[in-house]
């Protein structure tokens, strides 16, 4: 724990609680999460901390269950992005030639369609569930991580070690695993918060739209669809995700911020 | 040929190309992926019938190849056709509505990049001190933030709590142009709080490299002032930077708005594309899709070409 800057340590804590609170939902939660417990727009009580949505719920389990839901899809979706684009991305490094031009101008021609609209479009034909949602956001998302990884393998593959292991007679996927992986891992992990934020954002802004997640399963961007009608009357019941969502991206970018600084101290590069 | 030239038009013929295979990828992302058309037009309880005949309404039953070149033919001609869900002309309802579309992004453009370019000079003034920490502090909180949630919280407190502007930007041909900018001053302040974040950063980022740079050092050891320093040698280099960083978020202004534009139920394209992907109207969604791709590519494009045109070495070739 000895030399990890205080401002990580508390990045990490809070990411460490977010994610217990996801997991341990129905322990936590004081009630289920389409029980109607009260009024419509009830204010905060000792009996409902955050006070209830506009059916009656409790917003404070809504907001636990819905954390659930939001980080379940953006860790699935982020680990499905990294693990294809990372191996796509080493593979267009260490290959090159036509393998690595086809690959990485079909990633250009991905990217030069805005992720958003790219995925209304698919989303306009394919039924909106969990799966589809994760492989939607997973394959759009590993366009950004396939450019990374891929800039970092083409610097990696011309060390010499990398050679020595070719020399070696060690083969293709031996030199992607056992030599590039291990040493591209520091800026991927990096990268891996920023890309979970996106996931965050990118998953609660195609619910609030109402194509993401579905009622009446709980999901932060659902959260603020369902209460925006409350804020022209003055009820802030849709704005409790934004405290959630702030916490949540600060911590992880906090996180990932001492993880970048390190490896490029490491690397004996200017870690400011 | 002069070599500038040839690198223009290179850059504008990739950019065709790009929009050319970002319009096979839209058609491709809603034709001939898993999933059937017409029975997400019509519904799970659509008879056989029912589903033929739509089949048949939308030219399903041509080859796939044919459809496309149609469409694209049509497409670039301004005719998208009619909209699967209610049968009104699709061009007609998006000419008035990409109308409202940019004037609310050129707004939040007037404002933003003024804004942006002044407070990241602004920052690197004060590197490392208060205001530089404050606009890095805001700015960060405001990225960390998804759109729509900074566009109710900005609709809560300056709307509702303080009343100042209408919550719901109704606009119209009727209106006079101050009552337009009234209608939609809560979008544009929310669109420029969004660029208005990434821009500075860049832009920061941007000068505090020329500002590093060698010729920098130099000049402040002739003993130049400060003001010639950044009006003489600094400016002329960071153009290009700049320049970049504004178009890259003018293109990002594109895709936000269309999320600003639900929460505020403005009359525009992104509003327009979002209903119909819940009615599942393919043929608009294609329409708008195409838009959004162009727009975005073709700012892309510009951001380019004016880095090449200022780059005084590509200016005199050797």
């Amino acid at each position: 724990m000895r030399g990890i800057p205080i401002s990580a340590l508390l990045g990490m804590f809070f990411t460490a609680l977010f994610f217990l609170a996801a997991i341990f939902a129905p322990l936590l939660a004081p009630y289920g999460p389409t029980q109607i417990v009260g009024d419509v727009w009830e204010p905060a009580s000792a009996a409902h901390w955050l006070g209830t949505d506009n059916l009656g719920r409790d917003l404070l389990t809504r907001m636990i269950y819905g954390g659930r839901t939001t980080i379940f899809v953006a860790t699935a979706s982020t680990l499905l992005a990294f693990t294809l684009g990372a191996i796509l991305g080493f593979t267009a490094a260490v290959y090159g030639g036509w393998v690595d031009q086809v690959l990485a101008r079909f990633n250009d021609l991905v990217m030069s369609i805005p992720t958003l609209i790219f995925a209304l479009v698919v989303l306009s034909v394919m039924p909106v569930t969990l799966l589809v949602l994760i492989l939607v956001m997973g394959l759009l998302d590993s366009t950004r991580v396939f450019r990374l990884s891929r800039a970092v393998a083409v610097d990696i593959n011309v060390m010499d070690y990398v050679e020595a292991a070719r020399l070696r007679g060690e083969g293709q996927v031996w030199v992607i695993f056992r030599e590039i992986l291990p040493n591209a891992l520091s800026p991927l992990v990096a990268e891996l918060g920023l890309r979970f934020i996106f996931a965050i954002l990118f998953i609660s802004t195609l619910s609030f739209l109402g194509l993401g997640i579905q009622p009446p399963l709980a999901d932060w961007g659902g959260i603020v669809r369902d209460n925006r009608e409350g804020i022209v009357y003055g009820i802030p019941a849709a704005l409790v995700p934004a405290v959630a969502i702030v916490v949540l991206s600060i911590s992880v970018n906090l996180v990932a911020d001492w993880v970048l600084n390190r490896t490029t101290s490491l690397k004996g590069g200017r870690g400011a | 040929m002069h070599p500038i030239i040839k690198l223009l038009i290179q850059r504008i013929a990739l950019g065709l190309l790009l929009l050319w295979a970002a319009s096979v990828m839209i058609f491709v992302g809603t034709e001939i992926l898993p999933g059937d058309v017409a029975s997400a037009v019509l519904g799970q309880g659509a008879t056989e019938q029912a589903l033929a005949n739509m089949r048949a309404r939308m030219g399903l039953d041509e080859p796939a190849v044919t459809r496309y070149f149609s469409w694209l033919f049509n497409a670039i001609q301004g005719d998208f056709g009619v909209a699967l869900s209610n049968g009104r002309d699709i061009s007609t309802a998006i000419s008035q509505r990409l109308g409202n579309t940019l004037f609310l992004a050129a707004v939040a453009a007037a404002i933003s990049v003024p804004l942006a370019i002044f407070l990241g000079l602004l920052a690197v003034r004060y590197r490392d001190r208060w205001p530089d920490r404050l606009i890095s502090g805001v700015t960060l909180t405001a990225i960390s933030l998804p759109e729509f949630l900074l566009g109710y919280i900005v609709m809560y407190v300056v709307g509702v709590q303080l009343g100042w502007f209408p919550t719901v930007s109704n606009i119209n041909a009727g209106m006079s142009f101050g009552q337009k900018l009234n209608a939609v001053a809560l979008p544009a302040t929310v669109l420029t709080l969004v660029v208005l974040a990434h821009m500075m950063r860049m832009t920061r980022a941007a000068i505090l490299n020329v500002m590093q740079s060698a010729y920098v050092e130099t000049a402040e050891l002739k003993g130049l002032r400060r003001f010639t320093i950044i009006a003489r040698h600094a400016m002329p280099n960071a153009i290009a930077p700049i320049v970049n960083v504004v178009m890259l978020n003018l293109a990002y202004l594109v895709v936000g708005v269309v999320v600003i534009e639900v929460v505020f139920v403005y009359p525009g394209m992104g509003q327009y594309l979002v209903d119909h992907v819940q009615k599942r109207d393919v043929a608009v969604v294609q329409a708008c899709g195409l838009i959004f791709a162009a727009v975005y590519i073709g700012l892309n494009l510009v951001a380019d070409v004016v880095s090449i045109l200022s780059n005084p070495r590509l200016r005199y070739p050797k």
